[in-house]
């Protein structure tokens, strides 16, 4: 196609105006911010605390520090069990949900998606009021004489793990919904009728056209649990810290910003592999935002 | 006969299960609307003094708490019209047009969606003060935005694959300029996926926390409130007004879904 004014009026005028904007901002709040991100992992601090852009690997270096390696352990335990809990409750609840024949099905739907108008701090806070020494839980375990003392339910992994695995469930329905739903049911009865029984149509037929949703639920949930530190604060009370909690510090408390952008560059390389070994496994981008 | 009854104990079990999941995800709920009725004054305000709706009454004498919802609806409306505006206006272009550094694009997008929160918040926060943009209202407004662009963008795309561009041809073909029918035809058209687009993004803005917290200054969302009222307990008046916020929302939902606006807009007509 030859370059001519007629051309640059009908294609690429519309096509700029249309997507500058959306380049422009993403350049500047994405692009730009990584890449100062990146180059701070280099840079040292001087006594007061302040950023000076002298060459370093020292942050680098700092991360193999064997606290530090522990909780990466930590953190990557609480995502795996996390991620596996939500599958394991999450794929018969989609299952139930996506495949019922009663009339409340909409409503059922959007009883997922209802309790996360609710701020999500303040349902973790609920959780820490119910298993708290004097909370909810306790309190009848002691008046039905289950137990003689109140239980420490809280500020352990179990605890962080839970607020995980509420925080992002719906993280794993949802997809799993969708898929589900898309389901052909004469599939379902083709398998039956040459034989198969439940299970057996379960491993090989359900389960292979389901594994899109399973990859991109556990995408959409491992990821974000290595981040969510104030669950591991407000559940785990720092007993089972994850990374985001390690980067938190250093960007706040800590005010050693060269050192927590080193953490967060490993944060980006484990989404970077994961996002890749989805993409093998043949999983669709776009199905991670919609 | 054994196989009805074997049938009616799988169903049985389902409808239990289903319970037990819903009851998971309701129980903190209960917690939050049943602390908002509870009469104790005292801190960590859990031990449960009596019934009372003195907390829904105190609720609008607490000035920084409604602020901080005010200031939190505010980002959340001005964020989400930013992000449907161009992020509507740029699926449309991606769609339509076929231009260089169209994958990058894309791959830019993407990265809102699959990075951990904390590392868009510090990534932005490192950005705000290298370039000494004073954080705020602003720099939240730009923050949310960030994140909330590519699910419109997703949203308004997922609409667009089922759309046939020969109805704008034939509009252009009866005299419409671009921006009449683009006006006209592909807007109506796309409301749908622009409409779910944005009540995504008015969600996600709403409920933030992590990015906030890096690019807020001395600016308190009520997510943000809240965090810093953990510390000491989280007062009831926190719990009224989450109770009222969630009764809102359901309702708006229940308006919106149902054929009751309508119902009432053919009655007001009258």
């Amino acid at each position: 196609m030859a370059f001519s004014k007629h051309n640059f009026r009908s294609n690429t005028l519309p096509a700029m105006t249309m997507a500058g904007p959306v380049t422009l901002w993403l350049a500047f709040f994405v692009a730009i911010p990584l890449i100062y991100v990146f180059i701070m992992s280099f840079c040292s601090i001087d006594e007061a605390y302040n950023v000076v852009f002298k060459f370093t690997t020292a942050n680098y270096q700092r991360l193999f520090d064997p606290n530090y390696v522990q909780i990466y352990g930590t953190s990557l335990i609480v995502a795996f069990l996390t991620t596996a809990i939500c599958i394991i409750i999450g794929y018969p609840f989609s299952f139930l949900i996506a495949r019922t024949t009663s009339k409340y099905k909409a409503l059922l739907y959007m009883l997922i998606i209802i309790p996360f108008w609710t701020n999500s701090l303040i349902r973790i806070y609920g959780w820490r009021t119910f298993l708290g020494t004097n909370g909810w839980l306790n309190t009848i375990l002691t008046t039905l004489h289950i137990t003689s003392e109140p239980v420490q339910f809280l500020f352990n992994r179990g605890a962080t793990v839970l607020g995980m695995v509420y925080c992002l469930f719906p993280f794993m329905v949802l997809p799993l919904y969708t898929a589900i739903e898309k389901l052909d049911k004469s599939l379902l009865e083709a398998s039956s009728d040459l034989g198969a029984k439940g299970p057996s149509t379960f491993i090989r037929v359900i389960l292979p056209l389901t594994m899109s949703g399973i990859f991109s639920g556990s995408i959409m949930v491992f990821i974000p649990s290595l981040g969510y530190f104030f669950v591991a604060d407000i559940l785990g009370g720092g007993n089972s810290d994850v990374i985001g909690n390690l980067i938190e510090r250093q960007f706040q408390s800590g005010n050693n910003w060269p050192l927590g952008a080193a953490l967060s560059i490993i944060l980006i390389l484990i989404t970077l592999l994961l996002v890749k070994l989805y993409q093998k496994a043949g999983g669709d981008m776009e199905s991670l935002g919609v | 006969m054994k196989r009805k009854t074997k049938a009616a104990v799988k169903k049985i079990a389902g409808i239990i299960f289903c319970g037990l999941v819903y009851l998971f995800l309701f129980l903190p709920i209960a917690v939050i609307v049943t602390n908002s009725f509870n009469a104790t004054t005292s801190k960590p305000y859990l031990t449960w003094r009596g019934f009372t709706f003195d907390w829904y009454v105190k609720l609008f004498d607490n000035n920084t708490l409604l602020t901080s919802f005010g200031v939190t609806i505010a980002i959340a409306v001005i964020s989400t019209l930013l992000a449907t505006a161009i992020g509507t206006l740029a699926a449309v272009g991606m769609y339509k047009y076929k231009f260089k550094g169209k994958g990058l694009i894309d791959g830019l997008l993407y990265i809102p969606v699959v990075i951990p929160e904390i590392v868009l918040g510090i990534s932005l926060l490192t950005l705000f003060s290298n370039t000494h943009i004073p954080r705020g209202m602003l720099t939240l407004i730009f923050a949310h935005t960030t994140f909330s662009t590519p699910y419109v963008i997703f949203n308004v795309r997922a609409r667009l694959a089922g759309y046939d561009q020969s109805i704008e041809e034939a509009s252009m073909d009866l005299g419409a300029n671009r921006i009449a029918t683009f006006k006209n035809i592909t807007l109506p058209v796309l409301a749908p996926g622009i409409s779910g687009g944005a009540l995504l993004a008015f969600t996600l803005s709403i409920d933030d926390v992590i990015v906030s917290y890096f690019t807020n200054g001395q600016v308190k969302t009520f997510p943000l409130k809240v965090m810093e009222s953990i510390k000491s307990g989280v007062a009831p008046d926190v719990n009224a007004l989450s109770t009222l916020i969630l009764i809102g929302t359901i309702l708006l939902v229940i308006l919106t879904k149902s054929d009751l606006l309508k119902k009432i807009k053919a009655l007001v007509k009258r």
